[in-house]
């Protein structure tokens, strides 16, 4: 067996860095090189500032200020026939550059188009909801808030989708610790025993691979079974299954393995 | 009555058996068990399999019910998220005495691989459990052999007292 090491920081320390790595980049296309994206960034353009656009894998990528997300994609829907929003949800830049990146990935039927709308919003920055447009948005807006803390203006219902509702923190940032802070670490005791049950039930096992092999309190081997504490360090003595007291059970006939058929053909 | 004569004192001859209250009581107690049907995950596909024709469960008279008042085990078959935990307590609570809980598989025992901020890490830090099923996922049989090792544990208690409460690990 492995010796055993603390694993309370792992995510901070990687295993091995390649000095030379270079991340891929996607290439990015000018929208000219398209017709119906040209026309429809033509279009965008004509009403809305774009601070940048491009194409990325045969989608267009547009980025817009923030304040016009609403205008935007109502205009797509209307004027431009995306009338599909696939997908929305937030990323974590906070670290790099103290902003969300919203984006809206969304889908032209007619055109067999996908274009994606982005924009960034700061930390505390609350967004207009586009769920009046496109009723997906609606379950989308509610993860977001509940994963990244995105408070988005107009929803009819804002609220935690997946976590419970007195949860604290927002586990998609990446400030937040994959195992939880200790909010989330007490969550169940303190939710159903109450803060002075901590000390009985004790914190989380965060190393459920940490078994005692030898240890014959809480475990017992299928097959080598032995009384309750038995030391076991010089090994332990075959023993067969057992499916009833060997006085056998009252009422019940006795299990007989020599008369039992074991079959061996899965497939009869 | 009968007109015939019937030697009392031959093999079964006479309708009575002798035994004792403990025996007797146990003995419907465990091959009674009613299982509330606790699949939260893969392992309720193993567990619904157990249930099913070729495994069979019914023979053992392991008959899931979908209500916590007519169970008296608690199979709990798979990842039990933060947000489920103090409904699985609720519905523990809610089960008449005696009780038993099968903890199945490895996210029941320890949380299993899902060591993230949302699961709870075995599930014996909500409620006590008498059995830790090993397995991603374990076999019918493995569950077969799980409940016939907790039927010889309700046949060694003692039936005419109250259960002991159990404590949390």
């Amino acid at each position: 067996m492995r010796a055993y090491t603390p694993k309370d920081n792992v995510q901070k320390k990687p295993y091995y860095t390649d000095r030379y790595w270079v991340a891929p980049q996607v290439a990015k296309h000018d929208v000219s090189s398209d017709d119906v994206f040209a026309h429809d960034l033509d279009a965008i353009k004509a009403k809305f500032e774009v601070l940048d656009a491009y194409i990325q894998v045969d989608q267009m990528v547009v980025i817009i200020n923030a304040h016009d997300n609403f205008a935007v994609i109502e205009m797509l829907k209307n004027e431009r026939e995306y009338n599909q929003l696939s997908e929305m949800s937030a990323i974590d830049w906070l670290a790099t550059e103290g902003k969300f990146e919203i984006f809206y990935q969304m889908l032209s039927m007619s055109k067999r188009k996908r274009l994606r709308i982005k924009c960034k919003i700061d930390e505390k920055e609350s967004l207009q909801s586009v769920e009046k447009l496109f009723r997906s948005a609606d379950w989308s807006e509610r993860e977001m808030y509940d994963m990244f803390g995105v408070i988005v203006n107009n929803h009819p219902f804002m609220k935690r989708i997946l976590m419970p509702d007195d949860w604290e923190g927002f586990p998609l940032r990446k400030t937040y610790p994959l195992q939880g802070d200790e909010f989330a670490a007490w969550y169940e005791v303190d939710k159903i025993f109450g803060k002075e049950a901590r000390e009985i039930i004790g914190p989380e096992n965060r190393d459920p691979a940490r078994i005692d092999r030898y240890d014959t309190e809480r475990f017992s081997r299928l097959g080598h079974e032995v009384p309750r504490g038995t030391d076991i360090t010089n090994g332990e003595p075959d023993t067969p299954l057992v499916y009833q007291e060997p006085e056998g059970v009252f009422l019940i006939e006795k299990f007989d393995a020599e008369q039992s058929v074991v079959i061996s053909d899965r497939h009869r | 009555m009968a007109q015939h004569q019937v030697n009392y004192l031959k093999d079964g001859g006479l309708p009575v058996a002798l035994t004792t209250i403990d025996k007797v009581v146990n003995w419907g107690r465990s091959n009674s068990l009613w299982a509330l049907t606790y699949g939260l995950a893969c392992c309720g596909i193993e567990m619904m399999a157990s249930g099913a024709s070729r495994y069979d469960f019914d023979r053992f008279g392991t008959i899931f019910r979908a209500s916590p008042r007519q169970a008296e085990l608690m199979v709990v078959a798979g990842t039990l998220t933060k947000k489920h935990a103090e409904f699985i307590r609720r519905l523990y609570d809610q089960m008449t005495e005696p009780k038993w809980v099968i903890s199945m598989g490895s996210c029941a025992n320890t949380g299993g691989m899902f060591n993230t901020y949302a699961t709870v890490q075995g599930v014996d830090r909500v409620i006590p459990v008498d059995l830790y099923l090993p397995g991603c996922a374990p076999r019918p049989e493995t569950l077969q052999y799980g409940v016939m090792m907790l039927q010889q544990k309700i046949r060694r208690e003692s039936a005419s007292r109250a259960q002991k409460p159990k404590r949390l690990m």
